[in-house]
């Protein structure tokens, strides 16, 4: 805790008393505001160690931090990470969601599901090797395994196992253009990366100066790739023109988003280009600090996203006069603790202050109020790789590829019934069928895609032929979401799907707003009922559809009956397999 | 005495509320504008002088340009606004919302206005079968001056704002865990006494649904001895220091039963500390 927080100097921080105590303030409001970002890494530390963050050790870290210590209690028991009750010291989360229930998941939990340091888990973001175990560990780094079975699991629980090694993510075949390095290039080594070109893009922004950056942005037309295609050249205007001191680059690497494993292959198999696009986003919008945010079951991904960043700095690519310049710029890397709306980027910048990952009703927008209160530019990690060709090559060039309205590339996350799960880089344009056909197609005999993830839509044969495009979908109701394909076949129980995203937004809400609260309850009850068959729940789960996303406070709420309306829409419940 | 500048009028701006023009100060919201016209919205987590939380979602309005509805408790009114107060997708919202909450909130205690809301809408909290889930759960009664029912809880966010920056600073209590788990809780749910609280009974002043209520009106509701109706609030002056708190005391059969304060008094704004509250034994000591 001392390695993080410094050694406390003074009885009000809990240390030694001193002659000075109760004569000198230390600190006051302003200092103990400015440290309330340290408390999700601080009870990080406390569940890392020891496994469970105990009473005392909350009420020394409130000590340290001038956090009431009710507020930090608040703040633990938000996150599914962190345990505030003893627990035992390595604990399985084995993801049943669903891409990997069907692939094995269900198997292992059968076998182990009643242990108690067994538990199931929201997807893990590994959907290309289910079905994925993420293992805890009080004492050791924590630790992904997948594919994995239920004696491994065992192996490790028991401390003498080692960890099933991940198949990586196989190098792209074919013209690619953000994946390019992925499966080929050495990801520890910044050597590597600038042979490879890398930082090519930061020397031209520079040379261009911050407008002319913005500038092609804009022109490249490029829309977000974190879920809500918001077009990122007016995001990164807007923070450019603000007035203020102070401004913030956040990259969103929050990736939860059941089916999405994109951003983690990205980060795990070339980080350089994020730490260079937050750099070139910094620059352009005037901000000196960056913060990384990244989901706590991607500690791969921490870790060579935070060995990047350190290899950058000690080349001088990021910190005081960045490649000699006046610029000066660096990264602050957060690890998420279990909290799918800590994806949404209110939420994700409560999470970073040190509050409970409540959404903040909009307006304000975070590009007016972000992070601590100041202008913030949030794109999501593809978004940032792509910023990269755009710099290096204009972005004339690259609204010329894809489609007018969805320019560029796109990374789908193909898993489910297909032969070749995987993340895919395709140019905006090409259909559902070509994507299923370049993962070996589908395994069995298709019945229905899961297009943008829980928070998506269920496609189906008719629909084949639709091309994955923004506008494309957006005109058939549907939305590409964050890049999730997940593919069923004709064996598949639609029902026993629906009731498991219906537990998947139950579990995941954060529980400020009534509409959401409540109603991901009432449509999870709904949906079990409906499971067991003989009751009409059509004009509940309408009804609930209706107030969660008129009246729900985020795009969680919004979005939370989405699947389950399409796959009602489109015939896929009630159906006998 | 002091005297204070009076603060410069703001400027107003023009909105359409239901087809007809008003204006309301730069900085307002929605519902300041409709109450200002005499137009009436439902609320339950929003309280005069607390920052909105708008959680609740009750206060829903429907403006144009805007995707989902907004709630007016918080959305600060521009130029041009064009707000709808009262249409069928407002009131099917609000309905829902009433009967999502009190499907899983025993909201027996909330007051007539709100009652009449729900009539309004035709709530029909049953609909969502017997097996619905509820937060109920024991009362908390820790000590002689309030109690804690969750089982009433909605979840507004008063409470803890109370208790925090917007008037105590005393910080006892917070939201925890998350989702329908959510509760307000001290930490790992101490008992009140063993907690921060000094007990100003400032969560109970502005508790909307009787979740935390004085522990002589529980045990006179428990009693069946509670009468609202034979009720007199008797105003006056606290006794006991000299920043001149005005006390409301709720008077029932010669007793006080229950001390408040006017929200709208200058020096309380409702809030009081726990001798002004509670310390009201020496007057009928007979």
């Amino acid at each position: 805790m001392d390695a993080l927080l410094g050694e406390p100097v003074s009885a009000w921080e809990g240390g030694e008393r001193s002659e000075l105590d109760g004569r000198v303030a230390f600190g006051g409001f302003h200092a103990a505001a400015e440290k309330r970002h340290l408390l999700l890494p601080a009870l990080w530390v406390l569940q890392d160690e020891i496994g469970f963050v105990s009473h005392g050790a909350l009420n020394y870290v409130s000590e340290r931090l001038s956090v009431p210590p009710a507020d930090a209690h608040g703040v633990a028991s938000f996150y599914s990470l962190i345990a505030t009750e003893e627990q035992p010291g390595r604990i399985a989360h084995v993801c049943d969601d669903i891409a990997c229930r069907n692939l094995g998941a269900k198997e292992i939990l059968d076998e182990l599901g009643s242990r108690e340091d067994v538990r199931p888990s929201p997807c893990l973001g590994q959907c290309d090797n289910a079905p994925a175990v993420f293992l805890q560990l009080a004492g050791q780094t924590d630790l992904v395994t997948a594919p994995a079975n239920a004696d491994a699991v065992l192996d490790l629980l028991s401390a003498d196992g080692d960890p099933l090694p991940i198949p990586s993510q196989p190098a792209a075949d074919g013209q690619t253009q953000i994946m390019q390095r992925v499966g080929i290039i050495d990801p520890t080594s910044i050597d590597a990366y600038l042979d490879a070109g890398g930082y090519l893009a930061l020397e031209r922004a520079i040379r261009i100066g911050a407008p002319a950056v913005i500038e092609e942005v804009t022109k490249s037309n490029i829309r977000g790739r974190g879920g809500a295609a918001f077009p990122a050249g007016i995001k990164w205007a807007a923070v450019a023109n603000e007035a203020a001191d102070t401004k913030y680059v956040v990259c969103n690497a929050d990736e939860s988003e059941p089916g999405t494993f994109k951003d983690r292959i990205l980060i795990e198999s070339d980080p350089f280009p994020i730490v260079e696009a937050m750099t070139i986003a910094g620059l352009a919008v005037g901000a000196e600090q960056g913060w990384f945010y990244v989901r706590g079951e991607y500690p791969l991904a921490q870790a060579r996203f935070e060995a990047a960043a350190a290899q950058a700095r000690s080349r001088g690519y990021l910190g005081s006069n960045v490649i000699g310049t006046e610029f000066n710029f660096d990264i602050e890397v957060r690890r998420g603790a279990g909290a799918y709306i800590c994806g949404e980027e209110t939420a994700l910048f409560n999470s970073i202050e040190g509050y409970r990952g409540e959404p903040r009703q909009k307006p304000p927008f975070p590009t007016q109020a972000g992070l601590f209160g100041k202008p913030t530019l949030i794109n999501n990690v593809e978004t940032l790789a792509n910023i990269l060709p755009i710099i290096r090559e204009g972005g004339a060039a690259f609204a010329d590829t894809g489609t007018p309205e969805s320019t560029g590339t796109k990374i789908f996350c193909l898993s489910g019934h297909v032969a070749k799960p995987g993340a895919y880089e395709v140019e905006f344009g090409a259909t559902l069928r070509e994507l299923i056909e370049s993962a070996g197609g589908t395994t069995g005999k298709f019945r229905a895609a899961l297009v943008g993830g829980a928070a998506g839509t269920f496609l189906t044969q008719d629909q084949l032929d639709l091309s994955l495009t923004f506008e494309a979908t957006a005109a058939a109701g549907a939305s590409l979401g964050s890049g999730v394909v997940m593919v069923f076949n004709s064996d598949t129980d639609f029902t026993d799907l629906l009731v498991r995203i219906g537990a998947f937004f139950r579990d995941e809400s954060c529980g400020q707003c009534v509409p959401c609260r409540v109603g991901t309850m009432r449509q999870e009850e709904s949906l079990i009922r409906l499971a067991a068959g003989g009751t009409d729940e059509t004009r509940i789960l309408e009804d609930l559809a209706l107030v969660m996303s008129d009246s729900s406070i985020c795009g969680f709420g919004h979005a939370a009956s989405w699947a389950v309306q399409s796959a009602i829409r489109q015939g896929l419940i009630g159906e006998t397999t | 005495m002091t005297s204070t500048a009076l603060p410069e009028p703001r400027p107003l701006v023009d909105l359409t509320v239901d087809g007809t023009s008003v204006s309301a100060p730069v900085g307002s919201t929605i519902l300041d504008a409709c109450r200002g016209a005499a137009i009436d919205i439902p609320t339950l987590c929003y309280l005069d002088g607390i920052t909105p939380a708008n959680a609740c979602r009750v206060c829903m309005v429907e403006v144009e340009g805007s995707r989902t509805l907004v709630p007016a408790c918080s959305r600060e009114v521009s130029d041009g606004l064009n707000v709808v107060t009262e249409n069928d997708r407002v009131a099917s919202n609000r309905r829902l919302v009433f009967e999502l909450l009190a499907s899983s909130v025993d909201m027996s205690l909330v007051d007539d206005v709100t009652v009449r809301w729900m009539d309004r809408y035709g709530v029909d909290p049953q609909r969502f079968g017997p097996e619905a889930a509820t937060v109920d759960q024991p009362v908390k009664v820790q000590d002689d001056l309030y109690i804690r029912d969750y089982a009433k809880c909605i979840l507004c966010y008063k409470c803890v704002a109370a208790c925090g920056e917007e008037a105590q600073n005393t910080f006892a209590i917070s939201a925890a865990d998350r989702g329908f788990e959510s509760t307000i809780s001290t930490e790992f749910d101490i008992a009140l006494p063993e907690s921060a609280c000094v007990y100003c009974g400032n969560c109970v002043a502005v508790c909307p649904t009787g979740a935390l209520m004085v522990k002589t009106e529980y045990d006179m509701r428990r009693a069946g001895s509670w009468d609202e109706g034979s009720q007199t609030v008797v105003t006056t002056i606290c006794p006991y220091c000299g920043v001149g708190c005005n006390l409301e005391l709720h008077v029932q059969d010669n007793e006080i039963v229950k001390v408040m304060s006017p929200r709208d008094h200058p020096v309380t704004e409702g809030h009081l500390c726990i001798k002004g509250r509670f310390g009201y034994q020496h007057v009928q000591n007979r």
